[in-house]
């Protein structure tokens, strides 16, 4: 889930899509005799030989597409008669829907389209097709729009940050935290502010400072951000980027704290690696998989807007391993704040909250469902840094 | 306060010296009468050799001449076109900066999150510890102290020897260059493919030293920046160098003022570089074409070749 706006953006993009894609497409260019077509049965999804994957990076970015793809793969263990078509690099355009004709024509009924910019082209090609099942990840079809063979998926990414914070505002000793981020999207948005409030939980005087980069991955701003938040007294640094190396490797060795995110990244950093979040996207994505293979898939859960969270079920979303210097006492309080959230009355933003003008935005006492939080914008109170307007 | 001074100067040092490469780079090739549109191709082909290269050797100084050797492969591409071929400069330029681009991508995806043995930052003895001074100066990465002296350099090379002078000769006069006996196609091949070396240097220090990391697209404009700060530097080896530290100043302007919490709007912040350009341009007016070798302004004019 990302705008890769940049890639509309910086149009020369496109030309090493182009070239990615076509090795991509070379790769996957495997068996033709799953195209023997639509069998008679009617519900999407039932009984396809193929399921289709498409990337919008890499499959190696240690991040976002890398955590997309290795949850692919796990689907190979769990149907191990089903075949897995992946392609990487494809642009958020109509080039996703070619990409995605295409598996369908070797067999696949069942597609994943994992980043937010897939969305219109998804929708397209699940129109044209109503035998396939085509689900997105991390972007929301519209009211009333969900029709009997599409649907979107996410975890609340937040959770697992407001756990990361608690372990922040217990380590900081400046009560200065940082956060590198590229755009004020509502999913960044929710990361900062649950950091913050897990940050404040634990440690009343933590400020979370926001430094942003206006760009998925500018290695070069990621120093000068890191350099710059460091020179003032930071000593416990997080990020949402697309590239997460440059920021952790300063921090280290700044000798400063790091919380992760995407991947476990604790090599980078073997002194000051707190904990972290990062994806593990199999389980979602299998039970998907056997939900439409059995026919079900109209009228499930996914044929919606799902986003699951440690209310309702195993978020996609968990918490990276701790580092060496976090005590036992952090972990306990971590292990507790779980709990406390998961429960039906709990939420990292559970009442009152106010927000950085001291304005009320969640009465005391109300628990905001996953919904609401989709469409956050604003920083709580404690987030330092003024969030850009258009 | 104080910190804040020395936090945007420092990353005015730091983050302007990749600029400053490709800057003299393109210099040395406009003197010479071709303009290098694909600076920003050889900046990358430079950042991703010189990455590839550490992390496979495991020395960085291997990966400083893999990337100078990228950079000026990809303008040799460039100089075979413009300079044998006769070809549009400008869309010989763009052509070599898309291909480079595709390129790296493609190749570079094997070494996204490689981690490599790279030139970190070496505070100077005695000299860092100079109140104000030293924090901006002399707390830096190896590249960056190489190019404090690879400006004045690049200075003396164009204005005070003898190839200097056939440089700046095949920019100006190239028929006169004939008279003596002298190649300006061998001038200007010479000129384009150094430069291009240079602006891998750049793309070296931003991938090997600066941000100690490899990702697609990962300069993100700077060679741009470095072919529009030749023209501000009124192709002046020494002004290339103030006018990338006045452009790596207005970036990192942004993070440090954010790092402290000012209420700013960033993406104003951002356009900084962008404005100061056009100020100058807007202050300067003609006075930059005049200040431009002949032969580069006939390029700009449409005649038959």
């Amino acid at each position: 889930m990302r705008f890769r706006s940049r890639r509309v953006v910086v149009a020369f993009t496109a030309v090493a899509s182009a070239l990615a894609i076509a090795a991509a497409g070379c790769s996957s260019a495997a068996s033709h005799d799953s195209a023997a077509t639509a069998s008679g049965s009617s519900a999407p999804g039932k009984d396809s030989k193929a399921v289709g994957f498409i990337f919008v990076g890499p499959k190696d970015d240690y991040g976002y597409n890398q955590a997309a793809y290795q949850g692919s793969q796990e689907i190979k263990k769990a149907f191990p008669d089903l075949q897995v078509i992946t392609a990487e690099n494809v642009p958020e355009d109509d080039n996703a829907a070619r990409v995605m004709e295409g598996m369908i024509q070797k067999g696949a009924k069942i597609i994943f389209a994992t980043s937010y910019g897939h969305l219109d082209a998804a929708l397209k090609v699940a129109a044209a097709h109503p035998d396939v099942v085509v689900v997105q990840q991390g972007n929301v079809i519209a009211d009333g729009k969900v029709t009997a063979n599409t649907g979107t998926y996410f975890g609340t990414v937040y959770e697992p940050v407001y756990l990361a914070g608690i372990a922040a505002g217990k380590a900081t000793k400046s009560n200065k935290l940082g956060y590198v981020y590229a755009f004020p999207i509502p999913q960044t948005i929710a990361n900062i502010d649950a950091f913050e409030l897990g940050a404040k939980s634990v440690n009343p005087d933590a400020k979370t400072y926001t430094v942003n980069t206006s760009n998925w991955c500018d290695p070069a701003k990621q120093a000068q951000a890191t350099q710059s938040l460091l020179s003032q007294g930071v000593d416990v640094i997080s990020q949402h980027q697309d590239c997460t190396g440059t920021v952790i490797k300063a921090t280290e060795a700044g000798g400063a704290f790091t919380v992760g995110y995407h991947a476990d990244a604790s090599s980078l950093a073997p002194k000051g690696w707190l904990t972290g979040s990062e994806w593990a996207w199999g389980p979602l994505y299998t039970d998907i998989v056997k939900t439409a293979l059995g026919g079900t898939f109209t009228g499930s859960k996914y044929n919606a807007n799902y986003r699951v969270g440690y209310k309702n079920g195993e978020n996609p979303f968990v918490q990276s391993k701790f580092g060496p210097s976090v005590t036992q006492e952090t972990k306990d309080a971590i292990t507790k704040a779980k709990t406390d959230i998961s429960a039906a009355d709990g939420s990292p933003f559970k009442g009152p909250i106010t927000d950085q003008e001291g304005k009320v935005r969640i009465p005391a006492g109300t628990v905001p469902d996953y919904a609401t939080l989709d469409t956050i914008d604003y920083f709580v109170d404690g987030v330092v840094g003024e969030l850009p307007k258009s | 306060m104080s910190s804040l001074v020395v936090d945007v100067l420092a990353g005015a040092v730091g983050g302007g010296t990749a600029i400053m490469y490709a800057g003299l780079g393109e210099t040395i090739s406009e003197r010479a009468g071709v303009i290098n549109l694909g600076t920003e191709g050889s900046m990358l082909g430079g950042a991703l050799a010189a990455y590839a290269a550490t992390a496979t050797s495991g020395s960085p100084w291997v990966g400083v001449l893999a990337g100078m050797g990228a950079g000026a492969a990809l303008a040799g591409v460039h100089a075979v076109l413009v300079v044998a071929r006769k070809a549009n400069q400008f869309a010989s330029g763009l052509t070599v900066m898309f291909f480079a681009l595709g390129l790296t991508s493609l190749f570079g995806a094997a070494y996204v999150g490689r981690q490599i043995h790279a030139l970190n930052p070496w505070k100077v003895p005695g000299l860092s510890a100079i109140p104000w001074v030293g924090p901006i100066l002399f707390d830096h990465d190896p590249l960056t102290y190489i190019s404090f002296a690879v400006a004045p350099m690049v200075w003396w090379l164009l204005y005070k020897s003898r190839v200097g002078l056939l440089i700046r000769t095949a920019g100006e006069h190239s028929e006169v260059l004939l008279v003596h006996g002298y190649s300006t196609n061998t001038v200007r091949y010479v000129s384009v493919i150094a430069g291009g070396g240079l602006c891998g240097l750049g793309g070296a220090q931003l991938s090997i030293a600066y941000s100690n990391a490899w990702f697609e697209n990962m300069t993100v404009g700077r060679g741009f920046i470095a072919v529009a700060l030749v023209i501000f530097a009124t192709w002046n080896p020494l002004r290339v160098m103030a006018g990338s530290y006045l452009f790596g100043a207005a970036l990192a302007l942004s993070p440090a003022l954010q790092a402290r919490g000012y209420g700013i709007n960033q993406f104003a912040l951002d356009a900084i570089p962008f404005v100061v350009t056009i100020l100058v341009l807007a202050v300067l007016g003609k006075r930059t074409l005049l200040a431009a070798p002949d032969e580069l302004r006939r390029v700009f004019e449409t005649r038959a070749a």
